[in-house]
C-alpha cells in the first residue's frame, strides 16, 4: 500500500512537471514557428522596407509593399486610446468597489463586471458595428464611424473587467492598518485612498494595467469588425485602421501558401509576439520594483 | 484636575452583541490613564470609541456621550475627520506607511494643510526627536520605514501621531509586539509625553500600567468595574473582582 501511494505521488509529480514544461515548450514552439516562417519573407523583401515602410499593401498588382509600421502604429493607436479610457475608469471603479460600495450595490455590480469579461469578442464587434459606430458618426459628423476611435472604445470596454478585477484585488490586499493609521491622523477617506491605499496597491494596479494592455493588444475579432480595416496610414482616431492582428486574420486565409505575402504575415506575427512579450516582462519587472514588504 | 475626556453612560453594540455596558469614566488632563482587563473585556473597543474609529464599521451602534472639553464627540454634528486631528492614535502593531521615514511623519502635516517645506522639515525633526528616535534615524530619513526594527517603527508611529499636535493620544497595547528593551523606551516616552498630551493606554501588562499610569480603570465583560488612582487599584481595590484580577487569579 505504501509503495502505491509513493508511486502515485511520483507519477503525479512527473505528470505535472511535464505539463509545466510543455507550456514552456509550446511557447517557444510558437515563436520558433513564427520566426522560422517569418524570416523566409526576407528572401524577397528588404528588412528595411519591412521594418521601416509605412505602407502595407501586399496584394497590390504591380508593386506589393510590406511596410509593417502602419500596422504597428494602428495597433498602438487603438490600444493606447483604449488605455486612456480604461485605466482611469478601471482604477476608479476598482477603488469604488473595494473601498466605498455598499454591500447591496457590490453584490450586484461585481458579478456583472465579471460577466462582462466573458462576452465573446464577436458580440462586442456586433455592438461596435450597429451601435457605437453610428453614434460616433452622428456625434462627430462623419459619414462612417468604423474607425480607430470605435476600436478604442470597444477595446476599453473589453479591457475594463481585467483592469477592475485585478486592481480591486490589489486594493483589497492593502492592510487595513494603513487605512486606520491614515484615518487616525485626520485624513478623509478620499485623501487616504489617494495618498495611502492606491500607492500601497501600486504594484498590483500596474500589473492590472499591463494585463489590460496585453488583452487589448492581442484582441482580433472586435477590431477586425469595427475599425474599417483600411490599409492607408491613419492620421488620427477618426481614420479607419488595420491592426496587426486584423491583418493576419483577414489575409492569412486568402493568401497562397509559401508566397512572400504568406511569410510576411508570419513575420508580423513574430513582431506582435515580441511586443506582447516585452509588455509582460515589463509588467513583471515593474510589479517587483514597487512591491513592498508586507509584514 | 479637570477631565479632558469624559465618558458618560456609554453603550456600544456590535450587531446584537452588547460590547460596552453603561460606561462612565473621566480622563484627567495631562495624565496617563490605563485601561486594563482580560481579553475581550472591551478596553480596545472603548479606546476606539474615543476617536470614532468605529465609524468604519457599519454594524456598530453607540448610545451615550463622550465629551471632549465638554463637547459630545458622538454627536452627529461632530466631524470625525476633524476630531481625529485632536485625538491621535498609536496602534497595537506598528503600522508605518510603506513610505520613507520622513514621509511617514510629514504625511499628517501635509494632509492637515502645512505646505511650507521648511516648516514641515522642522516639525518632522521635532516630532522624531520627541519620540526619542532621532539619533537612530537622522541619517536615514529617506529610507523605507519598514526597514526599521519593530520598536523603532512603533516610536516612528508615535512621532507620526504627535507631529499633528493632538491634544489626546490613544494607545492600543503599543508594546504588545515589542521586546522588553523597546518596551522600556516606549514607556519612558509615554511618561515624557504626558507633559504635553493626555494619554489613554490599553494594556495587558499590569506591571506596565503601574509603571506609566496615574489612573487605572479595570474592565470586565464590557463594564468598568473599578477606576481610580493606579496605586489604589493595585494596592487596595474595593471590588473582589478587581483584587482577583490584579493579584493574578484570572485574566
Amino acid at each position: 500500500m505504501k509503495i502505491n501511494v509513493y508511486l502515485a505521488d511520483r507519477l503525479a509529480s512527473i505528470l505535472f512537471q511535464v505539463a509545466g514544461w510543455l507550456s514552456v515548450a509550446i511557447l517557444f514552439g510558437i515563436f520558433a514557428l513564427l520566426l522560422f516562417n517569418g524570416v523566409k519573407a526576407f528572401a524577397h523583401v528588404q528588412p528595411s522596407e519591412f521594418f521601416l515602410g509605412t505602407i502595407w499593401n501586399p496584394a497590390a498588382y504591380d508593386r506589393p509593399q510590406y511596410g509593417i509600421i502602419s500596422l504597428i502604429f494602428s495597433t498602438l493607436l487603438i490600444t493606447s486610446g483604449a488605455m486612456l479610457i480604461a485605466v482611469p475608469l478601471g482604477i476608479g471603479t476598482a477603488a469604488y468597489l473595494a473601498e466605498m460600495a455598499p454591500a447591496s450595490v457590490y453584490r450586484f455590480l461585481k458579478p456583472a463586471i465579471e460577466l462582462f469579461a466573458g462576452i465573446p469578442s464577436v458580440a462586442v464587434g456586433f455592438i461596435g458595428i450597429t451601435v457605437v459606430a453610428p453614434a460616433i458618426a452622428r456625434i462627430f459628423g462623419l459619414n462612417n464611424g468604423l474607425n480607430a476611435l470605435n476600436g478604442s472604445l470597444l477595446l476599453a470596454i473589453m479591457a475594463l473587467p481585467t483592469i477592475i478585477t485585478v486592481s480591486e484585488d490589489a486594493i483589497r490586499a492593502v492592510p487595513t492598518t494603513f487605512r486606520e493609521a491614515s484615518f487616525a491622523l485626520g485624513a478623509s477617506p478620499w485623501v487616504t485612498l489617494r495618498r495611502v491605499t492606491l500607492p500601497a496597491a501600486l504594484s498590483g494596479i500596474l500589473a492590472a494595467v499591463m494585463l489590460g494592455f496585453g488583452r487589448a493588444l492581442g484582441e482580433t475579432m472586435t477590431v477586425l469588425m469595427a475599425t474599417g480595416n483600411a490599409l492607408a496610414f491613419p492620421n488620427g482616431f477618426f481614420d479607419p485602421v488595420r491592426t496587426m492582428t486584423a491583418a493576419i486574420a483577414i489575409e492569412l486565409g486568402e493568401t497562397a501558401r509559401d508566397t512572400t505575402h504568406y511569410y510576411a504575415l508570419f513575420a508580423v506575427g513574430a513582431v506582435l509576439f515580441v511586443i506582447s512579450l516585452v509588455v509582460n516582462v515589463l509588467s513583471e519587472r515593474l510589479a517587483r520594483r514597487f512591491r513592498y514588504k508586507n509584514e | 484636575m479637570r477631565n479632558k475626556v469624559e465618558v458618560k453612560n456609554l453603550n456600544l453594540y456590535f450587531g446584537e452583541k452588547h460590547a460596552l455596558k453603561n460606561i462612565s469614566l473621566g480622563i484627567p488632563e495631562h495624565s496617563v490613564v490605563a485601561l486594563i482587563g482580560p481579553s475581550g473585556c472591551g478596553k480596545s473597543t472603548l479606546l476606539r470609541s474615543m476617536n470614532r474609529m468605529h465609524d468604519l464599521n457599519s454594524t456598530v451602534r453607540i448610545r451615550g456621550e463622550i465629551l471632549l472639553d465638554g463637547h459630545n464627540i458622538l454627536h452627529g454634528n461632530t466631524n470625525p475627520v476633524k476630531l481625529r486631528r485632536r485625538i491621535g492614535m498609536v496602534f497595537q502593531k506598528p503600522n508605518p506607511f510603506p513610505k520613507s521615514i520622513y514621509e511617514n511623519v510629514a504625511y499628517g502635516l501635509e494632509i492637515n494643510g502645512v505646505t511650507e517645506k521648511d516648516k514641515i522639515r522642522e516639525m518632522v525633526e521635532q516630532s522624531i526627536r520627541g519620540s526619542s528616535l532621532w539619533d537612530e534615524v537622522k541619517d536615514d530619513l529617506h529610507k523605507p520605514a519598514l526597514d526599521l526594527s519593530g520598536g523603532q517603527q512603533q516610536r516612528l508611529c508615535v512621532a507620526r501621531a504627535i507631529a499633528v499636535e493632538p491634544e489626546v493620544i490613544l494607545m492600543d497595547e503599543p508594546c504588545s509586539a515589542l521586546d522588553p528593551i523597546s518596551t522600556a523606551k516606549i514607556e519612558a516616552l509615554i511618561l515624557r509625553l504626558k507633559e504635553r498630551f493626555t494619554i489613554v493606554i490599553v494594556t495587558h501588562n499590569m506591571q506596565q500600567a503601574q509603571r506609566v499610569a496615574d489612573y487605572t480603570a479595570f474592565m470586565y465583560l464590557g463594564e468598568v468595574i473599578e477606576a481610580g488612582r493606579t496605586a489604589d487599584i493595585f494596592g487596595q481595590p474595593k471590588q473582589d473582582l478587581t483584587r482577583n484580577y490584579v493579584s493574578g487569579h484570572f485574566g
